[in-house]
C-alpha cells in the first residue's frame, strides 16, 4: 500500500517481470542518446548555435552591403537578394517583416546569418517546416544546403506583438 | 500561542479510510483546493476562446485579445491552478500520512496570502492590457512590473508552502509520529517539494533581474541568458508537475484498487532519479537556439543515458503492475488483463487516474521525448507540435489525475459527498478524450508547419485543407475538453455549496473491485509479485509505439534541407 509504511524489507532487487522491463528500457534509453551524437556525424540536419555577438545596428549594416551588392529583383517591395554559392546570406527579422527576400540555387552551401532588430523572432521555413530561433544581438549562423527548388515562406513562430501573424518572407530556390 | 498549539494538534480520524485528519491542515488543504478551481475555471474560460481562435474557421478573438488570453491561460493554468493543488497535496502527504500536525500554521497563512495576492495582481495587469507577452515573457518584450511582482509574490508563497511541508516532515520524525520509512505517496511528494526549491531558485534569478529592469534600475539581462535561466524554471517546473501526478497516482490506484507497488525500492528510486537528472532540463527548449553548441545540447537533454525518462518509464510499469498486483489479490487472476476489464471504470477517482496514464505515457511521453530529441526539434520547435505534447502531459496528464484526486479531497477532506454523481462518472472520458482530440489537432497541423502562438494563419498562405481540417479537431476537442473541466469545477463547487454532509459515516463508496476470492494469507501466497504479464504487455505496446514514432520522426527529418 503506497499510503502506508513499506514492509521492514522493502529494499529488494527487481526480479521478475520488473527487472525484465527495467533493462529494457534501460537499453531504449542508451538508443534515445546514441542517435543524437550518431546523427551529429552522419546526419545531414543539425543545429550547431553556431552564432557570434553583433548589435542591432551592425548586423543591419551588413544586411544593407549584402542587398546592395547582390540585389537582383523585388517581390512585392521588397528586394530580392541573390547569395553567392558558398558565400554568406542575410535575412533579418524586425516587427514585422522578414528583410531582404532570399534567391538560393539547389545544391549550393550558404551561411545564412539570422538576426533581430528589435524582439525575439522564429525563423520558420515552410512547407519545409524547419525552425530556428532568432535572437536579437545574437547572429546565428545556418550553413544550409536547399535540397529542392521551389518557392518557399518564411513564417514567424515567435510571438512578436501584435502583427506577429503578418510577418512572412520569401526564400526563392532554383 | 498555546491555542494556536492546540488548534493545530486537533484531528478526527477519518470515517472512510480510519486515516487521522488534521484541523489545521484540513484548513488548508480546502483553502488551496478552492482556490485551485477558481484559477482552473479562470484558465478554463481563457482556453474555450483560444481553440474557437485557433479554429481557423472559427476565428473567435481578434489579435489583442488573443495574445491576451493566451497569457492569461498559460499562467492561470500551469502556474496557479496546478501550484494550488500541489501545495494542497504537499499537505496532505505530510500530514494525515504521517499522522503528524502541521509544522506552522503562520507560515500557511504566510504562503496562502502571498499566493493569493501575487495572482490577483498578476491576472489583473494582464486584463488591464499591460502585460501582453505571453508566459514566458522572453526579453526584449516587457510587462508591466507588476507583473513579475506578482509572479514573484506568488512563487515566494509557493515556496513557504514547501518549507512548511519540510518542516512538518521534521516534526514527524522528531516526534516519532510515524513508523520505518515514509510512505511511497509521501516520498514521491518530497521528491517534488526538493525540484519545486529548485524550479523556485531558476524563477527567482530569471525573474528578478527583470522585474528590475522593468522599474528601470538596472540595465537589460541578456535575452539567451533569461531563456536559459527561464526554462529552469520553466522545465524543471514540468518535473514538479509530473513528480507529483505520479505521487497522486499511487494514490488513486491504491484508493480505487487496493494497489500494491510490486517493488517499494524500485519506486522510491524512481523518484530519486528525478531528482537528480532534471538540472539542466532547460536545453529541451534552446535546441534550435544561437549561443549554446551541439555538445551542450546533446549533453544536456540526456546526460548521456536519459535517466529522468528511464525514471517515467519505470512508473509507466510499477503503476500499472501495482494495479494488477492489488486486482489479483482481489482475485481477478484469468487471464492477462481480468484485472484491468474488472478495474472500477465508474469510478471517477479510478478512470481519471488510469486514462491520465494513458494519456500521459501513450501521447505526452512519446512526442516528449521524441520533440526533445536535439535534431528532431528543427522540424517542431516552436509550431503547433509542441502545445500538442504538453496538453498531453500537464492536461491529459496532471490535471487529469488532479481532478481524479478531487473526488477523494472533496467527501474525505470537505466531508461533503458529490452531487450529481453519474455526471461525474463520464467527466473524466469527456475531458480526457477532448484533449486528447485536441492534441492531435495540434500535433498534426504542427507537422504541417503551423506555428503555436500565432493568431492567424492565412497571411502566410501556405496551408490547405487537411491544415484546416486538424485546427478544426484542435477546435472540437478544444469544447469537448472545456465542458469535462466546466462540469468538474460545477460539481466540484456546487458539492461544496449544497452537497450532503458525510460527517460521521464513510464517503459515499464511488464503486470498488469486489473481492471475489479467499483473501489474506492464502491470496498472498497464490499472487507473485514478480509476475504481472498484464502490466508487461502494456509497456511493451507503449515501447513498440516509442520506437516507431521516433524512427518516423528522424525519417520526417531527414527529408528536409541539409543544414548545420
Ligand atoms: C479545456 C482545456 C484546455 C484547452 C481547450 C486548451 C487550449 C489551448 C490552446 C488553444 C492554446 C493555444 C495554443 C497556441 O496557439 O499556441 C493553449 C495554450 C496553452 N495551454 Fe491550454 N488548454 C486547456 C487546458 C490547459 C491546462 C489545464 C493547462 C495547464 C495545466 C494548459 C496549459 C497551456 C499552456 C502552458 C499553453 C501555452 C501558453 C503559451 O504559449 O504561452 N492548458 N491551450
Ligand atoms: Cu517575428
Ligand atoms: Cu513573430
Amino acid at each position: 500500500m503506497s499510503i502506508t509504511a513499506p514492509p521492514k524489507d522493502w529494499f529488494q532487487a527487481p526480479s521478475g517481470h520488473e527487472r525484465v522491463w527495467l533493462g529494457m528500457a534501460f537499453a531504449w534509453c542508451i538508443v534515445l542518446f546514441i542517435m543524437m551524437p550518431l546523427w551529429h556525424f552522419k546526419g545531414k540536419q543539425n543545429s550547431t548555435g553556431e552564432s557570434y555577438a553583433t548589435t542591432p545596428a551592425a548586423f543591419s549594416e551588413r544586411v544593407d552591403r549584402f542587398v546592395a551588392a547582390n540585389q537582383v529583383g523585388t517581390h512585392n517591395g521588397t528586394p530580392i537578394v541573390e547569395a553567392p554559392p558558398g558565400g554568406d546570406a542575410y535575412m533579418l527579422g524586425r516587427m514585422w517583416s522578414w528583410y531582404p527576400f532570399l534567391k538560393l540555387r539547389v545544391g549550393e552551401t550558404y551561411r545564412l546569418h539570422l538576426s533581430s532588430m528589435d524582439l525575439q523572432h522564429g525563423f520558420s521555413l515552410q512547407p519545409m517546416n524547419m525552425n530556428f530561433q532568432v535572437v536579437p544581438g545574437y547572429d546565428h549562423v545556418l550553413t544550409i544546403t536547399p535540397t529542392q527548388a521551389g518557392e518557399y515562406t518564411v513564417v514567424c513562430n515567435e510571438f512578436c506583438g501584435i502583427g506577429h501573424h503578418g510577418m512572412i518572407g520569401k526564400i526563392f530556390v532554383e | 500561542m498555546t491555542t494556536l498549539q492546540s488548534n493545530t494538534t486537533e484531528l478526527r480520524t477519518c470515517d472512510t479510510t480510519g486515516l487521522p485528519v488534521f484541523k489545521g491542515a484540513e484548513f488548508f488543504i480546502r483553502l488551496n483546493a478552492v482556490c485551485a478551481v477558481v484559477f482552473l475555471l479562470v484558465g478554463g474560460i481563457a482556453a474555450l476562446l483560444l481553440a474557437l481562435t485557433r479554429w481557423q474557421t472559427v476565428h473567435l478573438l481578434g489579435p489583442e485579445w488573443f495574445y491576451r488570453v493566451l497569457t492569461l491561460h498559460g499562467i492561470n493554468m500551469l502556474i496557479f491552478w496546478l501550484l494550488f493543488m500541489e501545495i494542497g497535496i504537499l499537505y496532505f502527504a505530510c500530514t494525515t500520512l504521517l499522522n503528524s500536525r502541521l509544522f506552522s500554521k503562520h507560515l500557511a497563512w504566510a504562503s496562502f496570502v502571498l499566493m493569493v495576492s501575487g495572482a490577483v495582481m498578476t491576472n489583473s495587469v494582464i486584463l488591464m492590457g499591460k502585460a501582453d507577452v505571453l508566459l514566458t515573457s522572453y526579453l526584449p518584450l516587457l510587462a508591466h512590473p507588476l507583473f513579475y511582482l506578482g509572479i514573484i509574490l506568488f512563487a515566494v508563497g509557493a515556496l513557504l508552502g514547501v518549507f512548511n511541508f519540510f518542516g512538518t516532515l521534521y516534526i514527524a520524525r522528531r516526534d516519532k509520529t510515524y513508523a520505518g520509512s515514509v510512505p511511497l505517496v509521501t516520498f514521491g511528494a518530497t521528491a517534488a517539494a526538493i525540484i519545486a526549491v529548485v524550479a523556485v531558485g531558476h524563477g527567482a534569478l530569471a525573474l528578478i533581474p527583470v522585474f528590475t529592469f522593468s522599474l528601470g534600475l538596472t540595465p537589460e539581462p541578456d535575452p539567451m541568458w533569461y531563456r536559459l535561466i527561464w526554462w529552469g524554471l520553466g522545465h524543471t517546473s514540468q518535473q514538479v508537475n509530473v513528480t507529483a501526478m505520479v505521487a497522486v497516482w499511487y494514490l488513486l490506484a491504491t484508493l480505487t484498487t487496493g494497489a500494491r507497488a510490486p517493488n517499494e525500492f524500485v519506486c522510491r528510486a524512481a523518484f530519486v532519479l528525478y531528482i537528480l537528472f532534471i538540472n539542466l532540463a532547460s536545453a529541451h527548449h534552446l535546441l534550435v537556439d544561437p549561443g549554446v553548441g551541439a555538445g551542450w545540447k546533446i549533453w544536456n537533454t540526456s546526460y548521456a543515458m536519459y535517466l529522468a525518462v528511464l525514471a517515467s518509464m519505470i512508473h509507466a510499469f510499477t503503476v500499472p503492475a501495482s494495479v494488477e498486483i492489488g486486482m489479483r489479490l482481489k482475485g481477478y487472476t484469468r487471464g492477462v488483463f481480468d484485472w484491468l476489464l474488472n478495474a472500477p471504470w465508474r469510478n471517477p477517482g479510478f478512470s481519471a487516474f488510469f486514462l491520465s496514464l494513458v494519456i500521459f505515457g501513450f501521447i505526452g511521453g512519446i512526442t516528449g521525448v521524441t520533440l526533445g530529441t536535439q535534431q528532431i526539434n528543427i522540424i517542431a520547435h516552436n509550431t503547433l507540435r509542441i502545445p500538442g505534447h504538453f496538453h498531453a502531459t500537464v492536461v491529459g496528464g496532471t490535471t487529469l489525475a488532479f481532478m481524479g484526486l478531487a473526488y477523494y479531497v472533496v467527501p474525505l477532506i470537505f466531508q461533503k459527498d458529490y452531487i450529481a454523481r453519474p455526471l461525474a462518472r463520464i467527466q473524466p472520458y469527456l475531458f480526457g478524450g477532448g484533449i486528447t482530440l485536441m492534441s492531435f489537432g495540434m500535433s498534426f497541423a504542427g507537422s504541417e508547419g503551423v506555428a503555436r502562438r500565432t493568431w492567424d494563419i492565412e497571411a502566410a498562405g501556405v496551408y490547405g485543407a487537411s491544415t484546416h481540417m486538424m485546427l478544426g479537431l484542435l477546435g472540437i476537442g478544444g469544447i469537448l475538453a472545456f465542458t469535462g473541466l466546466l462540469i468538474f469545477v460545477l460539481l466540484t463547487v456546487g458539492t461544496l455549496l449544497i452537497g450532503k454532509s458525510n460527517k460521521g459515516r464513510p464517503m459515499a463508496c464511488w464503486g470498488v473491485p469486489k473481492t471475489i476470492t479467499k483473501i489474506g494469507a492464502e491470496a498472498e501466497r497464490e499472487v507473485d509479485p514478480h509476475n504481472t504479464p498484464g502490466a508487461m504487455t502494456l509497456v511493451v505496446i507503449l515501447l513498440v509505439a516509442f520506437a516507431v514514432y521516433y524512427f518516423a520522426n528522424w525519417g520526417a527529418l531527414a527529408d528536409v534541407w541539409h543544414v548545420r
